[in-house]
């Protein structure tokens, strides 16, 4: 009994020396080149800063130089489908993804080129909750008042957001959805036009990322947040689910690699940006970025609750 | 004025300017070449920004984009390619001169009126930001609508010859322009099904196609004996002081120019290539001569190369005081100093005053570094060129171009694209087609198009959506313009034909 109880701990305890000996083993044939980090929008966005302050450090911890390039056109479909057809699934090709790009564009365009299942989704690594946002000298105090306004006056209050069939977009019908109103949704080329649509007045409301609510300041009012808790960086602003209304929605970025990567390549990779998150937050929590850590069965999950939930406008 | 001594007095010290230096010449070179951008070069250098001061870091950003957009002129001129969109002008007038003979003038001119621009987008910045960025938020959707199609009547002057022809040219640049996904709606058009077209025809590709290619054909065409004498840019001495006196004697140019660009520079999303080309058009009616633009008229290099450079600290006043990127490299500082904690804005310069004025004055620097780094560099590019024979020219510049579109998005089908294009220049260009109205089609098509969307649908409400269009008092204006501009074209003519 004692005997066999023994010879089952050292069991255990050479399985866990032979994992610490295979793990260095493993970080020493990988990476053996340069990391490939490919980033699907131009340049300045969210998306690559983030990717160009985690070049350094990963720079640092793996030994190896990393080429942040990037790649824009189609709203991300170029770079990605490129790369579910020609990156070698061996570790040393990465590529930036975004919700709800990944999980949108294959379900509302027939040409695509790429399929959402087609990754290996190495972390989710921050995510940017969705705020409305209206000018400081707007009518509408409250989100109640905006939507007396989109009650009484079907289509007449425009919402301006990035783009078409983004997470703005879909956050704006799913309010429309849950609170019942006709809104008129605009959608423009990017962040970067929003905040002289809502402070110049060419627009009644934006929908935008957390981010944008922090960098506005006080020029603007951020009448509702999509998250479920409120966030550190705007104390004022109340969520959605406090008003009553069941929205909670973001901007995931994160990293995949291709389908087929070896499993311990794509954990050491996530363990990597979850450390570096923790010198990234300094900097990107004041700015409204939420740090996430969501990775393997998690983050498929992820991607199909926000299937089904966002599924119907899609189609 | 005690911020504006101490923020002087941060930015006038020796590793202070030997960032700007360095800034200034690293962008020098990357706006030469062509499909290398400025909002390329500003991306690359975030890692490095991130390591430094926020003041630092800033200041490197600024006298790169400073640098680059200045570089391009170069190009423009000796090889008649512009570095970058801001110098399409550039070589209207600049390459025509180096033809005869006058490359090193060009050069110099285009110095003296870039510096120029510089300094007044610095006073601009410094004494009128918060008027300037109110008229910024005036433009709307309708506005930018009305605002593009007044661009589109520049296709009346910049066609050379037929106004017809340049109108054919014009709408072949729309029809390029709504190839990829829709910029609203996010509808595929065009693309036959095939994924990397959904990227469309971006700018600098149509722009290195239309220009560079059908310039390289025709030196090959020119044939072997051609083909092996260096290229013809004349030995012409150095004329740096007739240079100044050149630029001077057209006080009101310069200041038409500068004006120009400085409004066009605050409306967000109409970036430099606009402004260049809006400033010599109005050079060009300006003139008494028009007839000489397009042949070598000092006038139109100007016009060209003191607007495009009003721009680099023009498009920071929406960014420092709104957080609105007036050109895209504006995204990448914006980027930076959202990562330094400084939020554009009112407290940007009461909070920050320092090294908000720190930034703005360094730009000021920047402007002036480009004499000596810009006279020297350009001797430089100027005696490679020269001295050159164009069998080793061209198969480099083609080398330099296709690398250069590679690297602009990284996508294989970019290449194809520009060389494509290059064939169609060539041809249409034994047509009697130019380039330019061709690129002007396309910047702008997608400008009124996102205007126009954005306005109809605003307009949802109402009876007729499409009475938006007309409802504000500066879309008015624009129509008026419009109006004129139009009319203005049309007369002279007939006058001319009734002297007949």
């Amino acid at each position: 009994m004692t005997d066999s109880k023994y010879s089952g701990l050292t069991v255990v305890l050479g399985a866990v020396s032979a994992l610490a000996i295979a793990a260095p083993a493993a970080a020493q044939d990988f990476p053996t080149r340069a990391i490939e980090y490919i980033i699907p929008f131009d340049p300045g966005g969210e998306s690559d800063i983030t990717a160009r302050l985690q070049e350094p450090l990963m720079e640092a911890a793996l030994g190896v130089g990393v080429n942040v390039r990037h790649q824009p056109g189609g709203g991300g479909a170029v770079a990605w489908s490129e790369f579910q057809g020609n990156a070698e699934p061996d570790g040393h090709e990465i590529i930036g993804i975004n919700i709800p790009h990944i999980v949108a564009q294959p379900i509302q365009r027939s040409d695509a080129g790429y399929a959402t299942e087609d990754f290996d989704i190495i972390t989710w690594f921050h995510m940017t909750p969705h705020v409305l946002v209206v000018r400081a000298d707007s009518p509408y105090e409250t989100l109640d008042d905006l939507l007396a306004f989109a009650g009484e006056n079907p289509q007449s209050l425009t919402v301006g957001g990035s783009g078409t069939f983004t997470g703005n977009h879909l956050e704006a019908l799913r309010l429309q959805e849950v609170a019942d109103v006709q809104l008129t949704y605009i959608p423009f080329t990017g962040t970067g036009p929003l905040p002289a649509a809502v402070l110049g007045g060419h627009v009644g409301a934006v929908i935008s990322n957390s981010t944008l609510g922090v960098q506005l300041g006080d020029d603007v009012r951020v009448l509702a947040v999509a998250a479920e808790e409120r966030l550190e960086v705007l104390p004022d602003a109340p969520t959605f689910q406090e008003l009553g209304y069941d929205i909670v929605g973001g901007t995931y970025r994160g990293v995949a690699a291709p389908k087929g990567t070896p499993p311990e390549r794509l954990d050491m990779l996530a363990d990597l940006f979850t450390e570096m998150n923790e010198t990234l937050g300094e900097r990107q929590i004041p700015m409204g970025f939420q740090m996430t850590d969501i990775r393997g069965q998690d983050a498929i999950d992820l991607m199909t609750r926000l299937r089904e939930q966002y599924g119907d406008f899609l189609n | 004025m005690e911020i504006l001594t101490a923020a002087a007095l941060a930015v006038i010290q020796p590793h202070m300017l030997l960032i700007i230096l360095l800034g200034v010449t690293a962008g020098l070179f990357v706006g030469a070449l062509p499909g290398l951008t400025a909002t390329m070069a500003l991306a690359l250098m975030l890692p490095f920004t991130f390591s430094l001061e926020a003041l630092e870091g800033l200041v490197a950003l600024g006298a790169v984009y400073m640098g680059t957009i200045y570089g391009g002129a170069f190009t423009a001129i000796l090889i008649n390619t512009p570095g970058t969109p801001s110098s399409i002008a550039t070589t209207f007038d600049g390459h025509p001169m180096a033809k005869q003979g006058r490359a090193l003038e060009a050069i110099s001119i285009a110095t003296i009126a870039s510096v120029v621009g510089g300094v007044v987008g610095v006073a601009f910045l410094l004494v009128a930001a918060p008027p300037l960025a109110q008229l910024a938020l005036k433009f709307g959707p309708a506005e930018m609508f009305w605002g593009a199609i007044l661009g589109l009547t520049l296709i009346g002057t910049l066609s050379t010859g037929s106004v017809l022809k340049g109108l054919l040219g014009g709408a072949i640049g729309l029809l390029i322009g709504t190839i990829g996904i829709s910029p609203i709606g996010g509808e595929s058009r065009f693309t036959f099904g095939w994924p990397p077209l959904q990227a469309g025809v971006s700018l600098i590709v149509a722009l290195i196609g239309l220009f560079v290619i059908p310039e390289l054909l025709s030196m090959i065409r020119q044939g072997r004996a051609a083909l092996e004498q260096p290229t013809g840019l004349g030995e012409a001495g150095y004329k740096f002081g007739s240079a100044m006196r050149t630029v001077f004697s057209k006080p009101i140019n310069l200041i038409r120019s500068c004006l120009i660009g400085q409004v066009i520079a605050v409306i967000p999303g109409a970036g430099g290539s606009i402004t260049s080309l809006v400033a010599y058009n109005e050079a060009k009616r300006g003139s008494k001569t028009p007839e000489t633009f397009g042949k070598g008229n000092p006038e139109g290099l100007v016009a060209s190369e003191s607007s495009n450079n009003v721009m680099v600290a023009g498009s920071m006043v929406p960014l420092l005081t709104l957080g609105i990127p007036g050109a895209p490299p504006d995204a990448v500082i914006l980027g930076v100093m959202l990562l330094h904690g400084l939020r554009p804005g009112l407290d940007l310069f009461t909070q920050t005053g320092v090294l908000a004025n720190g930034f703005i004055l360094s730009m000021g620097l920047a402007a002036l570094m480009l004499v000596p780094v810009g006279l020297l560099g350009g001797r430089l590019i100027y005696q490679t060129i020269r001295r050159t024979p164009h069998y080793f020219l061209v198969p480099t510049i083609l080398v330099i171009t296709i690398l250069g579109t590679y690297a602009l998005r990284n996508n294989i089908v970019d290449v194809a694209l520009m060389l494509g294009l290059g064939v169609i220049g060539f041809i249409i260009r034994g047509l009697g087609l130019g380039a330019a109205p061709i690129v002007l089609g396309l910047i702008l098509g997608t400008i009124a198009e996102q205007g126009y969307v954005q306005t109809v649908l605003g307009g949802m409400a109402m009876d007729i959506p499409q009475m938006r269009l007309f409802a504000n008092p500066l879309s008015q204006v624009l129509i008026a313009l419009i109006v004129l501009v139009i009319g203005w074209t049309a007369w002279p003519k007939r006058a001319h034909r009734r002297k007949e």
